[in-house]
């Protein structure tokens, strides 16, 4: 093409340049410092746009206009001086030029400015002083250092997640607990629920009766029954109804039922708004014009590594990124080069892939089904044969669902091999197996206690629920979340004395086969996720049946943190396929919220479709755990009432989803607009590109033809140091210099 | 620490505490860590403004900088000749425009001036081509660096001209969901104990 017969590097193979092109405004907005302020025109942005936006010609306009910038600028907001690009003796000049200018401004704007940056430092201050406070500052920092972003993410996860859980035993412990426990200091009068001495409302003790063998308390401990099962621990405790005091009566199971729901929805609003950066990013991610390798390139390396082990690990680990790229566009190529009949085959391979994948979910389901139903019944009789033996039965559900688990992420890594997806698919489709599975596992486990409860001998059940068996069945409901619990931490401690330290010791002291195929831990982090939003689901759905479930889970995850710190710091080596931690908070964040999507389910069903026991609990008096909200909304006044009548009706809530579904229409539309405008955009860009350089060439031919030799050359004023972008150490050439022409312009 | 130290006057860390985004307890522990690269060179007092300045070798051995395969260059780039002495405020500058608080925007330009080595203010294959030797010590063949320059050249050069300007590359770092994360350095008060 024409255009590049001008681009041509000069003898020395080195790039020389156009002294013009020093003039080009662009050019001027990104000069390197000087010794000498050349530049003593301001060349602060005079406008409210950022640095570096399209208002990078208005720098060089400054120098022009310096009588009307002057005024401009004490009328607009001045970029804070500290977010210039220029050196420290610049950024003073410029400061006390803006104390000058300060001075001559009124009162008002004085006192508005000062009080502007006493305000932006004590915000500051404000800033360093709760981030000085936040839990595990050190240790994370430490992490972060020795192990990179990706694994930070997972123990600030961690952290998040401990704050939540104790955020949500408070709530519980403020609106139910509390005022049981003050209510005989504040002169509060408790009424218990009355038994109303039917048949439903037997509810026989379990505590243990005569000697009690020390062991047994080590089985109630850890199955929470027993000694246990009348305590504040679980839901069939708090039989209270309503407590008196001396001005205000507290509606104790108004209370217990608004504040489930105020934990949940806590709990999703507060992930969403941590999750509303990480969607951002994501969105720009799935854009066609994403690029991986400019982000590998120039926002590969992580400035925090300090280790030199850290950084090794780090520079294999990009190393490995982009030998998969490559990988990947060889694929790529690969598939597009696909024959009809290789189609085929492929995708009837993944077919029956497919189905068996869902076989062995459906057989996992199954076994943990019958599990529940054998551990249920084990329990009901009661036959004790042997302390282990009680307790595997107790605890069966939970053994299965972890072997479950345990099981199923091989499988599904093993299969997908022959599935022959790329290979960024083939990570993201394994786990998504893998989380489907694990959330899915406790609502198995839920479904056959529900279909175990509501199966009495004599159709329909005479309470709606078989009493006979399950006098109180939320606390059953709950001592099986409890259980859960329990296995989980002890299953997590477990794993890491008698897996991981051994592991460790193996692959270092032995230098057998077995060492070097097993090699060394790695912290697998979406099996760990995994495993704390299993856990955190757990606790969601456990807390309307054992209150005092967050306050165990906030421990849990305490300890668990320092465990698997040691763990890592000790056992680990970093993952060889490397998580990208933006997005990797997202995943964190997303699976976190499908637990609590699934979390709000049974929740739900129990409250609003199950009877509610009527031997236990506050609710005794009705007969679901809902109907206490509108009884007490019929006992308010009538404007309160009509309102909330108003608000639950109909006509509200369809003008609402008809309103709502037209703002996501806008915003839809909004947003195609914006693509619209910024493809325009972008060819636009081109062009103008494309014209410069056609003027550039335009330009030097006009130069070269021009016999005079161009005063632009003398009249140089730079002094002959490094930073004047250009050239004084460069032999003063006309021509541009460009990459060999073979690599040059699209058309 | 408030009024006892004599290392700067009062101005001088208002005007450090406004030019840069660190406090005042910042910049002094900044000081002890410059002073600490050379101790027979940088004198304890500053109320003068001594125009002192610590030559690369030293400065490219703070634990922060050490491991980074662009320390050459990040202090070259914020050192006023051009050589990598940095005297104090360029040192404090240089951590200033890298730690956590500092905005995008700079982090962006001090980013591109960072990776063009040959200070044309492009980008161009050369300088790709050595910003990944360096990346990853030479461990990609030749025909894969060229193959990663040019991928890389493809997803970000926007105006067509096989080199990427500024405005190519802030457009695309605008879109880096790491970078903001990644360039920043944990900066630490005192010297860090080494793992």
């Amino acid at each position: 093409m024409e255009t590049d017969a001008v681009f041509f590097t000069d003898h020395s193979g080195r790039i020389t340049s156009n002294p013009l092109l020093d003039q080009l405004p662009s050019y001027q907005s990104l000069l390197y410092r000087r010794k000498s302020s050349v530049s003593g025109p301001k060349r602060r942005s005079s406008s409210r746009g950022r640095l570096g936006s399209s208002s990078s010609g208005k720098w060089n306009m400054s120098t022009f206009t310096r009588p009307f910038e002057k005024q401009k600028s004490q009328v607009t907001e001045q970029q804070p001086i500290r977010e210039l690009a220029k050196p420290m003796a610049e950024k003073r000049r410029d400061k006390t030029q803006r104390l000058e200018e300060a001075q001559e401004l009124t009162n008002w704007r004085q006192w508005r400015q000062s009080s502007h940056r006493y305000l932006r430092r004590l915000r500051d201050d404000a800033q360093e002083w709760l981030s000085s406070m936040k839990l595990w500052r050190g240790d994370i920092h430490l992490i972060e250092g020795m192990f990179g972003t990706g694994i930070l993410s997972y123990f600030s996860f961690l952290r998040f997640l401990v704050v939540l859980n104790l955020i949500i035993f408070l709530i519980k412990f403020s609106f139910v607990m509390l005022p049981i426990i003050i209510a005989p200091y504040a002169s509060g009068n408790i009424t218990y629920n009355l038994n109303d001495a039917g048949v439903c409302s037997v509810y026989p003790s379990s505590a243990r009766r005569g000697l009690v063998i020390f062991h047994e308390h080590i089985t109630d401990l850890l199955s929470g029954g027993g000694f246990l099962e009348q305590t504040y621990l679980f839901y069939g405790y708090y039989k209270v109804d309503k407590i008196h005091f001396t001005n205000v009566t507290y509606n104790l199971a108004l209370a217990y039922l608004l504040s489930t729901i105020a934990y949940l929805f806590l709990s999703l609003i507060w992930i969403v708004k941590r999750s509303a950066r990480g969607f951002k990013r994501n969105l720009v991610q799935d854009e066609d014009r994403f690029q991986s390798f400019c982000n590998k390139i120039f926002a590969g390396w992580d400035f925090c590594i300090t280790n030199e082990n850290a950084a090794r690990l780090k520079r294999s680990s990009l190393l490995y990124e982009l030998k998969t790229d490559l990988e990947e566009e060889r694929i790529k190529q690969k598939i597009a080069d696909r024959t009809r009949k290789e189609k085929c085959r492929i995708y009837l391979i993944r077919l029956i892939l497919n189905l068996f994948v869902i076989g062995v979910l459906a057989a996992c389901f199954y076994s943990i089904y019958v599990a529940t139903i054998f551990s249920q019944e084990a329990q009901m009789t009661k036959i004790k044969v042997n302390f282990i033996v009680d307790l595997i039965y107790e605890y069966l559900p939970s053994i299965v669902i972890t072997l479950a688990n345990f099981i199923t992420p091989l499988l599904f890594s093993v299969i997908i091999n022959y599935e022959d997806y790329s290979p960024a698919f083939e990570i993201r489709f394994t786990l998504m197996r893998c989380v489907f599975m694990r959330l899915t596992s406790i609502g198995v486990l839920l479904f056959s206690l529900w279909s175990q409860i509501t199966n009495c001998e004599e159709e329909p059940c005479i309470c709606g629920y078989n009493h006979l068996l399950y006098s109180c069945w939320e606390t059953r409901v709950g001592q099986e979340m409890y259980k859960l619990t329990i296995f989980d931490f002890i299953t997590i401690v477990a794993v890491t004395i008698f897996v991981e330290f051994p592991r460790k010791l193996i692959v270092k002291h032995c230098d057998c086969g077995l060492a070097k195929w097993w090699g060394q831990q790695e912290f697998a982090i979406p099996q760990n996720v995994l495993e704390i939003v299993y856990g955190q689901t757990i606790c969601w759905i456990g807390t309307f049946y054992c209150p005092m479930l967050p306050a165990i889970c906030t421990i849990k995850y305490f300890f668990i943190f320092y465990i698997k710190k040691v763990s890592l710091i000790n056992n680990c080596r970093p993952a060889t396929r490397p998580f990208r931690a933006s997005s990797s908070n997202f995943f964190f964040l997303g699976v976190l919220l499908i637990g609590l999507a699934l979390a709000c389910l049974p929740v739900t069903v129990s409250v609003a479709q199950i009877n509610c026991s009527h031997a236990c609990g506050p609710f005794v008096n009705f007969n679901t755990s809902w109907e206490v909200l509108p009884t007490t909304v019929s006992q308010l006044p009538s404007g309160a009432q009509t309102l909330l009548f108003a608000l639950s009706s109909e006509a509200f809530a369809v003008s609402f989803f008809v309103v709502t579904c037209l703002a996501m229409f806008y915003v839809i539309a909004l947003a195609g607009a914006h693509k619209r405008v910024i493809n325009q955009l972008r060819d636009q860009l081109a062009m103008e590109g494309r014209d410069k350089r056609f003027l550039i060439q335009k330009l030097c031919q006009a130069q070269r033809l021009s016999p005079v030799r161009s005063p632009v050359s003398k009249s140089k004023p730079r002094s002959p140091s490094y930073h004047t972008s250009f050239s004084s150490n460069f032999s003063e050439g006309v021509f541009l210099a460009h990459s060999p022409p073979d690599s040059s312009t699209h058309v | 620490m408030g009024n006892k130290q004599t290392t700067f006057t009062d101005e001088q860390l208002e005007a450090f505490q406004d030019c840069t985004f660190f406090t005042r307890k910042e910049i002094l522990r900044l000081h002890s860590r410059y002073r600490e690269l050379a101790p027979h060179l940088v004198p304890l007092d500053y109320t003068n403004n001594p125009d002192i300045r610590v030559p690369l070798a030293l400065i490219v051995t703070m634990p922060e900088l050490k491991e980074n395969p662009f320390r050459d260059r990040i202090v070259e780039t914020f050192s006023e000749d051009g050589q990598g002495n940095l005297s104090f405020n360029d040192f404090v500058d240089m951590f200033s425009a890298l730690c956590e608080t500092s905005p995008r925007e700079l982090k962006t330009i001090y980013a591109f001036k960072i990776y063009d080595f040959n200070r044309d203010n492009f980008i161009c294959k050369d300088d790709l081509q050595q910003t990944l030797t360096l990346l990853t010590k030479g461990e990609l063949t030749e025909d894969e660096v060229l193959l990663v320059c040019d991928k890389a050249l493809e997803e970000a050069d926007l105006d067509g001209d096989s080199k990427l300007s500024f405005s190519d590359f802030q457009n695309m770092i605008s879109k880096a969901p790491d970078f903001l994360r990644s360039s920043t350095s944990c900066y630490h008060g005192n010297s860090l104990a080494h793992n």
